[in-house]
This record gives C-alpha cells, structure tokens and sequence, in this order.
C-alpha cells in the first residue's frame, strides 16, 4: 500500500488539482499558492516548503483561523494569572474563549489568580454610540475595590474598540497614575487587524516591552545568578511548562520566568535579568525574544521538547550556552530519563509503528511535534500552519520528509478532501476539526487542548503523549462504525 | 523520576508528585513575588461577606463571569436547523472560530460556518467585496439549499447594509438570483444570543413570507428557541405531536445536524426545516414557541401575518406541560391521548415517590430567561424553595414575571429575583444567603468550587458533562429526566456528607 516517494508528490499534485476545481476561478488561483508537496532540496535551505503563507483568509471557504484578540487575549496576555485582563467591548468574544485554552496555574482564583475568569465590559449600544472610555474608567475603580490584590490590568480591545475612536491608551495611563503607577496596559489586538492570531501575537508582545519593560523600576532589586534562564512561549497546556520547568531545574538552570502559562507579572518583569531565553512557540514571542537580546543583550534559543529525540538536542543546545557544569547537568537529566523514554517507546511503538498521521495547527505544534511521532515510528504525512508565516515553513523544512503535504490556512472542504483521499491512521488538530474526521471514522486527537489531556512536553510529557495517540487509533470504536449488515 | 509507563500519570497526579509540588513552591516563593498565604486569606474572607457583597451589587460598569453569549450565536443556533443551511457571519474571522468551538465543545458535534473574514480595509471601505466573494466561495464550496447571514460587530459598527450588499452579490454573481439568502443584523452589544436567534428567525420568515398572500390551512408551527437541549427537546416534540396526530412545522429543526451519526460519513448538513415547509409556513393556524423571551420579534412578526401565536416560557414539569399540551389541543382540535395521559402519570407518580428528598430544599439557579421560568416553575412543583433566581440576559420584564410566578406559590415566598446579574453577583448571593444546590451551566462549577455550593448541570453550555443535550427537558418524560438529575445529585451529597466511618456513617443508607 505504502506508495513511493514519487508516487506520494504525484498523488498530492492531482489531489490539490482535484480540490483545486470547486473554487471559483479567483479563489482557485488565490488558495493554489497555499498548498504544494515539500521538495527535498529544492530551493535550499532557505525553502518555504513551496507555500505562501500569513495573508489574509479568503471570505466564505471556513478559515479555521481566529483573530488577533485570540492571539492576545487568549495566548499571550491571558495565562499571566495575577493581573486582571478585560475583554474590552461587547461580551461575545470574551465568553467564548473564557477558560478554554487550559493555561494550568496556582492560585486563589477571584483573589489572587484570575485566569479563568471573565471580566468583560460587555457593551452596550450606548458605549458604542457614545464611547465607552468613561465605563473602561470605572471598570477599572470596580475592579480595584473588588480584587484588591490584582498586581495589575490589560485592556484587550475587541473590535469595536478601534473603530468607535475610544483612547484606552489615556485611560490606562490616566488610571495608572492614579493607582501608584499599577501596571495598566492597553492592548490594540481589535480582531480585524491583521490576518489571523499572530498580529495579535505580536502586538501584545510589543505592549510587553512598551508597558513592563519599559516602565522598570530601575532599583528593582534582583539577585541574579549565572544559570538565570526564562522560558518564553510556553502557555503551560495541561502543564506544558512545568514538566519542561522540571528539566531545566534538573539540569542546574534556575527558571526566573514562564512566559506565560502559570505566569506573573513579577516574572515579567524579572526577564531583563535573564542569561538566555529559551523559546518555545517562536511565533506567537520571537518578538520579545529579539527586542530582549537588542535591548538586553539576551541571547535567545529556540527548543522542542517533544518527544525524546528533540528533547535531547534541545538539552544539549542549550547548554552549549553555558559552562560544563550545566552541560553535564543536561548529560545527567538525558541520562535519568533513558530508562523511561526507552520504556515508553518499547510499549507503544510496536503499537504504532508505520502509523500516518495529519496535522493542522497553530504556533509551532505543526514542525515540532513531528519528531515525537518518529520516535513512536509514525509517520506524519500532511502538516499546515492556522497562522504560520514564511520563517515558520522555512524552520518546517528540517522536520517533514520529502513529499509531505503542505497546507497553510487550510480551509474546511480542503481539509476534510485531503484526509478522506489520503486516509492517515490519526489526524491532529483543533476542536472544530474533531468531530468531522471522528464522524469520518478517523481517529483524531485535539493537538490545541491536548484533548483535555497533557502534559506533552518533556519526558513527563511523552508518555503521555504516546498513550494518547495509541488509545486514539487502537481505539475499539473505530471497528463499529460500519454496521454489519451492510 | 515521576513518569511511568505502566500507569502513565497525567495532569490529574503528576503535579501531586513530591518533586512537582517542590518546584511549584519554590516558584512561587522566589518568583512571583505573591501575596502572603495570610492576606489572600483576609481577602478571600472578606468577599464572602455581607459587606463585600454590597459592593459587589454596587456594580455599575464591570462585568465579571456571566452567564449569556452574543447574538451571532444565536443566529448560528437557529440557521442550522434548516434544510441544508449554511450561517454565514459578515464581519471579522475570529467570531466565527469562536462560534464553533463553542458549540462544538457543548454538542460535541461539527459546527459548519463561514466568516467574510473582514480585516482592516474592509473597515475602511466597507465589507462588500467581503460578501461578493465570501457567498460566492461558500455557494460553490459547500453547496447550500440556503445561506443565512448575520453580522458580528464590527459589520454592525461600520454599517454595512447587508440587503444591498447580498442584492449586489447576485448581481455579481455570487449566487444565482433566486438563491436563498435571508439575512438579519446581530449587532453584539444589543442583547444576547436568545437575541440573535430571534432576529434571525425573524429574518428567515420574513426572507420566505414577505408579501406572500396567506390562506390559512389547519398546520401548526412550533419554535424551540435558543436551547442547549434541543437535540433531545426536539425529537421529543415531534414524538408527542406524533401521538396526537398533529400536522405540524418545527421552524428550525436542529436535531439531526446537532446528533449525526459515526459511520464513515461527515454531513456537514443533516435533516432540518425544509425550504418549501418554511415557505408553507406562512399558512398556519397558529404559531407555539417554548421561548417567549427568544422569540419575542418573530412572535409579533407571526402574528402581524394574521397567526394566533402562543408564547411559553421554556416548559418543564408536569403543569407546564399540561399547559402546552392543552394549547396544541385547542389550536388543533386533537385531544391529548390516552398514552400521553399515562406519561404524565408516570411523572406525578415518580414525584410522588421522590419528593421528600426535595420538599423544602433551598435552590439558586441561573441561566436563560425562559429556562428559569420553566425550572422554577417545577422546582415550586415539587415543594422545594427557590431562594436566588438570577439571569444575565433577563431584563426588567423577565424579572415581573418571575416574581408573579413565585407568588404563585407558597414555596416560592423566600425568593428574589436578579435580572442582568452575573455569576459574580451569585457568588455573593451563595457565600451571604447559602442554599442547597444551584442549578447552572458548566461555569457553575467554579461557584461550586469556591461557596462548597452542590452544582446540578442544567443550562447553556455544558462543556464538561457529555451527552445531557441528547436527553429532552420537555414533555413529561423531559420532566422526569430534570426530577432524576436533580434527585441524583441531592442523594450524591447525602452520601459524600454520610461516610465517615465512625462519625457520620450512621446515615450512610442503602435505601432511600
Ligand atoms: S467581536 Fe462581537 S460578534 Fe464577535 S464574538 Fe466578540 S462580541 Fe461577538
Ligand atoms: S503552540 Fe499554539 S496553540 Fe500554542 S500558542 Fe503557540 S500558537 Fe497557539
């Protein structure tokens, strides 16, 4: 059955001619620049495995995409648990994504933490007709009667903030005065700017830098040690970040920042001291990261901690940073957990081996997963980017095989096209994906939420992630779908 | 070294292993810079008290967790229930990724909807090359019977004129000229998702009806409103009306596209209204909607068209539905028959046999307007006492008639009512004036956390319970479910407040 490479590249070209043909002649030419098959070797390195990518959804195909208040609210800002972050404009937007995206924390929660909370001004006709600044200001009086011990408040403008002409900027700036210079942000991530999640990546990194860095207490004391790392671009998912925490601690490191699952403002603000920024999801804060090592001289690195190939490299990688002692720090934690990936793998991969598998998701899950089914001896067939830009699919480029098929923004009918002709044993992508291909009778796991499970990152997290993806596809369900007198 | 492969730990104990709770703590004692234990103490004492409380209610601006969504997706609810409908929402992207995750985690279904992706020129120059080529995709993509279209703010700031723009899109080409395309505006910041179904079946009708000559005929129509249980409210209705024998319309029949099967088929589309039966629509006898407050435009719409309409509030128990069943009875001239007599016996019977475990407990429910009618109204039926009635979306109107229903009853003397309160709001309420069990959605559960309060799962979304939309609320036998979740989790607390060994075991019942 298994096709050769040749016959994988040819397969891939007549099925994108195929879903090619129910377009309109416009949106024919438009979505062809968004799909092709990787070529190994071709164009170099600098290969952007022959997609366009990061413009704009075309209208009416079912984008799986969200917005820049998703990227902001929901990723950057939202996982910071002791400050307090408004969903600014009317109650939509921050109802549906209240406590959906399982940023784990400690906490009081109403006290201390607010995670997952929903604080919203929920407009009303007259604040869209007459503005809405005057009630962002007592919002923000409430809320400090209400939450006395929130270490401050971001503003996460919905859309339309922007386009009533309301100035959260003076508010935030007038309150913050008022409060002692609290840390009071505005966040411009109204939904229509940009393309997708990752403007809203980007601009609330940059009020990251304009609001925290910037506005630094210059005597804010801090004893720093030479092993001070952050980590940046983890929204500890199930737990993400601390069984990745777990490792770098192990390794002799001292971790004085998660960016931003489980975070606080206090960390933050403790990142300027950092020696090395390690990074996780490089889209959503590769902006930081550089902005810290031009500002702060902070050099950055990018890692993978999924699934014990990438795992080890990236200890290594990382320690290559730092003296001899964190370097036999990484050789001992590799050396801890052989025992244990060595088990995991000699349970599961025979259970896996072979296995194809598609995956449609945001961030760096699309590349950086990939090595963590190769070590259960899977194969990953088709992968795609929800916001993914050029350096994404250029960084893409050493993971996938020749022949895999690419898809960047990858609308429903495509999606769904491609895995019924390709037929992979598991497909990996979000909750509006799911309960298509489950209905198609493919096995599918959530690879946003984990599908309520995780962690999946570090050795803790591997295990996990091999029983998942082996109780997704030997799953006695899929044998039934059929039924028998047929 | 926690991990192991015989028994693979996840997130629910991996964190509880020694070296995980070491690190978190040393995180937070030299990181994060926290309050110290003894503060957050104060300060949470503090909220749980009458004087918090006030301050609380105090309120004017801020909005903290409530309980109602935006219009949008009430206009997304109510187009899929027809035949081969594709909602279609005119605005930026992100709206409509939301929509569908959140119907996609409460039904744990697809959700199938498209955005016109409007990004920052089209806030400039207006969304119409948004909605030319955005139907245009959509027709030939998914090949709709319809497209209905709605708006997220920011269509709704800039003012875009969705008629003109969808009759220049068939103009264009977009769709053939006699293609149904019925639209409503869903403007967010008016209303609440209960809004948007209404506006949209609104729209949808008029899209159909709209100088149309009506001849009456003897069919009756049937609108079930924005509910969270409508896969199985509506399968129930169609078997009660069934055994009556009534000639019938359900105006949005989202019960097969939100309960497909798994065979090795997607349907992105499955059964609903039909275009011709929505048409027909216009000719009968009389309108019944379960929601009043859902479908309070297209009530008077229906009736402008010269239909009797009646309005009910989310029906549930045994008067309740006496009460609807004798309507279709009327209106139709069918009796209620023998078997759904028995049914309704059934229902008193099994009340009958349970209600001393629910006579006199004290309640706190929230959730849709028209849901908290028809829940208070059984909970006053079975002798227990509602004390906190609260409802984001229920305005001032809502609130009269609830208040008139409580007076009704004698049970319902100890209870107030809470129009456009959030949960919040209901923490306070639990904290100073503590009850037996709330009655809410899944958000519930974090009152439930932090007040010790007993949540029963009933309302809009339950995202962390699986299956409960498939069960029907209406009818009695809808009734005896609501009786069965509420009696399960009455007797779950007798048993996890009854065995302690030695101390409080006594109670610890095998027959209750
Ligand atoms: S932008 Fe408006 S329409 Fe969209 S989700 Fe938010 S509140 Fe709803
Ligand atoms: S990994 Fe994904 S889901 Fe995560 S933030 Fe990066 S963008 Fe998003």
């Amino acid at each position: 059955m298994s096709l050769t490479v040749e016959e994988t590249k040819s397969r891939n070209q007549a099925l994108i001619k195929e879903v090619l043909e129910v377009y309109p002649a416009k949106t024919a030419k438009n979505r062809a620049k968004h799909l092709g098959t990787f070529e190994e070797g071709k164009d170099g390195a600098k290969s952007d495995c022959g997609v366009k990518s990061n413009v704009k959804s075309v209208p009416g195909v079912m984008t799986i995409r969200g917005c820049a208040y998703a990227g902001s609210k929901g990723v950057v800002w939202g996982p910071i648990k002791d400050m307090i972050h408004i969903s600014h404009g009317p109650v939509g937007c921050g109802q549906y994504s209240w406590a959906a995206r399982r940023n784990y924390y400690i906490g009081t929660t109403g006290i201390d933490s607010f995670v997952t909370m929903q604080f919203t001004s929920d407009f009303q006709e007259k604040d869209i007709v007459f503005g809405g600044d005057k009630k962002l200001e007592k919002i923000m009086d409430e809320i400090e009667v209400l939450f006395p011990l929130n270490k401050g408040i971001t503003v996460q403008s919905e859309c339309p903030i922007g386009l009533i002409g309301d100035d959260i900027e003076a508010v935030s700036k007038k309150k913050s005065k008022e409060y002692g210079g609290k840390t009071i942000v505005p966040v411009r991530c109204e939904g229509f700017r940009g393309v997708s999640q990752s403007l809203g990546h980007h601009i609330a990194n940059d009020t990251i830098r304009d609001f925290v860095f910037d506005k630094l207490d210059p005597n804010r004391s801090f004893q720093g040690t030479p092993y001070d790392v952050a980590i940046i671009g983890d929204y500890n998912i199930g737990g993400d970040a601390w069984s990745s925490r777990i490792l770098l601690e192990e390794m002799g490191l001292r971790v004085i920042a998660q960016w931003s699952g489980d975070g606080s403002i206090a960390e933050l603000e403790n990142t300027p001291k950092a020696k090395l920024n390690v990074l996780h999801c490089y889209r959503s804060m590769n902006y930081i990261s550089r902005h810290m090592e031009e500002k702060y001289g902070i050099p950055w690195v990018e890692y993978n901690f999924f699934g014990p190939s990438k795992i080890e490299a990236s200890l290594r990688e990382i320690a290559s940073h730092f003296d001899d002692k964190i370097k036999e720090g990484a050789e001992r934690v590799i050396a801890k957990y052989r025992a244990l990936t060595e088990a995991v793998i000699a349970k599961y991969r025979p259970r896996l081996e072979g296995k194809t598998v598609m995956l449609f998701v945001g961030g760096l899950r699309p590349r950086h997963v990939i090595g963590a089914y190769e070590d259960l001896g899977m194969n990953v067939v088709g992968t795609g980017y929800e916001f993914g830009h050029n350096d994404d699919y250029e960084r893409t480029n050493h993971y996938v095989k020749d022949g895999t098929l690419i898809y960047d923004d990858v609308t429903g009918y495509e999606f769904e096209k491609f895995v019924e002709k390709i037929q992979p044993d598991l497909v990996g992508s979000g909750i509006k994906e799911k309960y298509v291909f489950q209905k198609m009778g493919v096995p599918f796991r959530q690879m946003h939420s984990w599908d309520y499970s995780g962690p999946y990152h570090g050795y803790d997290g591997f295990g996990i992630f091999a029983r998942d993806m082996d109780m997704a596809i030997n799953n006695p369900v899929w044998g039934l779908t059929k039924a028998p007198w047929k | 070294m926690t991990q192991n492969t015989a028994n693979v730990l996840d997130h629910f104990n991996l964190f509880r292993e020694p070296e995980y709770v070491e690190m978190l703590e040393n995180k937070k004692k030299n990181f994060e810079d926290a309050h110290p234990v003894e503060k957050v103490e104060e300060i949470r004492d503090w909220t749980k008290s009458w004087e918090y409380r006030e301050q609380n209610f105090a309120r004017e601006a801020l909005t903290v967790n409530p309980a109602k969504a935006c219009q949008p997706l009430g206009a997304v609810f109510a187009a899929v229930g027809f035949e081969g409908t594709l909602p279609f929402v005119h605005g930026s992207q992100g709206c409509v990724a939301y929509y569908r995750s959140h119907f996609s985690r409460h039904f744990k279904e697809p959700s199938s909807c498209v955005s016109s992706s409007m990004t920052e020129d089209a806030a400039v120059f207006g969304g119409l090359n948004n909605m030319i080529d955005g139907l245009a995709n959509a027709y030939a993509m998914y090949k709709p019977k319809m497209i209905a279209v709605s708006t997220t703010c920011m269509a709704e700031v800039i003012g875009d004129d969705l008629k003109g723009f969808i009759a220049t899109a068939k103009l264009k080409g977009s769709v053939p000229e006699d293609f149904d395309v019925p639209h409503a505006h869903t403007p967010a910041f008016v209303g609440s998702h209960v809004t948007g179904y209404d506006n949209t079946m609104r729209g949808i009708l008029t899209h159909f009806w709209e100088g149309k000559e009506r001849t009456p005929n003897e069919k009756i129509n049937f609108i079930g409103g924005f509910d969270g249980y409508t896969v199985g409210n509506l399968r129930e209705v169609k078997r009660m009306f069934g055994l009556m024998g009534v000639d019938y319309t359900i105006l949005s029949d989202n019960s097969d596209v939100w309960d497909t099967p798994a065979d090795g088929e997607f349907r992105m589309y499955d059964g609903g209204t039909t275009l011709e039966d929505t048409k027909a629509a216009l000719h009968a006898k009389a309108t019944i909607s379960m929601q009043e407050f859902s479908t309070e435009k297209t009530l008077t719409y229906t009736a402008n068209t010269g239909q009797e309409v009646v309005a009910l509030n989310h029906p549930v128990g045994v008067a309740a539905t006496d009460k609807f069943l004798m309507e279709v009875a009327r209106i139709t001239g069918k009796p209620v028959p023998l078997a759904l007599e028995k049914e309704r016996g059934r229902l008193v019977d099994a009340i009958a046999d349970s209600s001393a475990h629910i006579h006199g407990k004290k309640f706190a429910l929230y959730g849709d307007p028209d849901l908290m009618l028809g829940l208070t109204a059984f909970l006053l039926e079975l002798g227990a006492e509602p004390v906190h009635i609260l409802s984001t979306n229920g305005g001032k109107e809502w609130e009269i008639k609830v208040q008139a229903l409580l007076d009704s009853s004698p049970f319902g003397k100890a209870c107030h009512v809470y129009a456009n309160k959030d949960l919040w709001h209901m923490r306070s309420l639990l904290f100073t004036e503590p009850v037996d069990f709330l009655i809410g959605n899944t958000y519930g559960k974090y009152l439930e956390r932090d007040t010790g309060t007993p949540l029963i799962r009933i309302g809009f979304p339950i995202f962390d319970r699986h299956h409960y939309h498939r069960y029907p609320v209406w009818g009695y036998q809808g009734g005896l479910n609501v009786l069965v979740w509420i009696l399960d989790k009455i007797f779950d607390e007798m048993d996890r407040t009854t065995n302690v060994p030695a101390k409080t075991d006594f109670s610890f019942d095998i027959i209750r």
